[in-house]
């Protein structure tokens, strides 16, 4: 690892003021990501702002409808949370299936999302329960958030502040795991909104989380696995690496929506 | 530059300059003489650098000092004092051959204590989905099973004389 400063935020203006008086600063939340990658010298901020310090970012509370998980939570704290667990079963669920303990015991939903890895399992619960970004200066849609490999919406100086969920009426995540790493090689993340309308959101597919609508459409109709069976899903443009190719990626999206669907009709 | 770090570890109050680099796990074998806690792939894979950062499983290939400035750090060796009888998860490993070649058994005692905090009474199937990120290169993951079960009912019936 190169030599860096390192400064440990004590609020979130702090921070912004620190990142941009470096010339490559870089954020650390969990640093799951980060430190592996800096590491082996694929990234040499010349500064690292820690922003493990700042307390009104962390934790999970209920807002009206939403569940807003403050962007420093780490996964472990997701998956155990009892109002998560009521509330949004499926989120919990989710956040218990990242990485291995010890890293859900570090790695945050807030490093997660801004990190935009297109095979991170966050980015689909936050499409498929049409989530919420809220950041320093403003609040970004996830289905505006995630805009391609490792590339989100976000600013070069914007923190993630925290992601608020709307409670849904049914919602489940499945997903097909790398043996090793435990990341999706495909995760289908399915569910049914307070108002009654369907989404499907998938990662690890393609470049950055998407929705299906096709599968949307169809389940809209009749909310059951057989609905979807028939819906071919285009492997163009999909991830193809050692694990598995696009093909059979693009065969895993289905398997993992009817096995979603199945487990919430 | 130099930063000042102020953590506890394994008990004992430790204060020491250190680069920002520095990573948990070199600290504790370098500066600290912690041999104890292995450094086997130096990518979070393997979980032999396993410890307990204010009472959770981390790896502290993954981590830096400076980032854990106040933590309650506790190692393998922090588990039972030099003269004194080992931990009930050691002793469970001893009994049931836990371990081969043993590089990996500081890491998964450690992360096996982390699990019995959260559920104290696992199920195989539990056992084995937590130990996804310690790896055994022997492969000896039948007895380390059997190890965390056994520690699992010594652990339950000593708080139950407690």
């Amino acid at each position: 690892m190169y030599e860096f400063d390192y400064h440990k935020a004590a609020s979130v203006d702090d921070a912004l003021k620190s990142l941009s008086g470096a010339d490559d600063g870089k954020l650390l939340a969990g640093g799951m990501t980060l430190l592996p990658t800096m590491k082996q010298r694929l990234a040499s901020p010349d500064v690292l702002v820690d922003l493990a310090g700042i307390a009104d970012i962390k934790g999970i509370c209920k807002d009206g409808d939403q569940i807003v998980v403050g962007a420093m939570t780490t996964h472990a704290e997701v998956n155990l949370s009892a109002l998560v667990q009521s509330e949004i079963p499926a989120l919990a669920e989710l956040a218990g299936l990242i990485g291995d303990p010890q890293v859900r015991n570090r790695g945050t939903i807030g490093g997660s999302v801004a990190n935009a890895d297109p095979s991170a399992d966050y980015p689909a619960a936050l499409v498929g329960l049409n989530a919420t970004v809220t950041t320093n200066s403003r609040s970004i849609p996830a289905d505006e958030f995630f805009v391609d490999l490792f590339e989100t919406a976000l600013d070069e100086e914007e923190i993630i502040v925290s992601v608020s969920f709307p409670v849904a009426k049914r919602a489940a995540y499945m997903k097909f795991p790398n043996p090793a790493s435990r990341y999706a090689v495909v995760g289908t993340f399915v569910s049914e909104l307070a108002d009654g309308s369907i989404r499907v959101a998938v990662t690890g597919a393609g470049g950055s989380v998407f929705r299906q609508s096709e599968m949307e459409a169809a389940l809209s109709k009749n909310f059951a696995a057989d609905a979807i069976e028939g819906i071919a899903v285009d492997a163009d443009d999909f991830n193809e690496d050692i694990h598995a190719s696009a093909e059979y990626r693009a065969h895993l999206v289905g398997v993992m929506a009817r096995r979603a669907v199945a487990k919430i009709a | 530059m130099l930063k000042k770090v102020e953590l506890t570890i394994n008990g004992k109050s430790v204060s020491d300059s250190v680069e920002p680099r520095t990573l948990l796990v070199d600290f504790l074998r370098e500066k600290q003489r912690l041999t104890g806690t292995h450094v086997g792939c130096d990518t979070s894979q393997c979980g032999a650098c396993v410890v307990h950062v204010d009472g959770k499983p981390v790896k502290s290939c993954t981590a830096l000092v400076v980032q854990l400035e106040g933590a309650d750090i506790t190692t393998i060796e922090g588990l039972a004092g030099k003269d004194e009888p080992l931990h009930p998860m050691q002793e469970a490993f001893r009994q049931n051959h836990g371990l081969q070649c043993g590089f990996c058994t500081p890491g998964m005692v450690m992360s096996a204590l982390g699990l019995l905090d959260q559920n104290p009474d696992p199920s195989e199937a539990e056992i084995r989905e937590w130990l996804e990120g310690n790896i055994c290169r022997c492969t000896g993951y039948h007895n380390i099973v059997k190890s965390i079960q056994a520690a699992a009912t010594t652990m339950a019936d000593g708080k139950a004389d407690a």
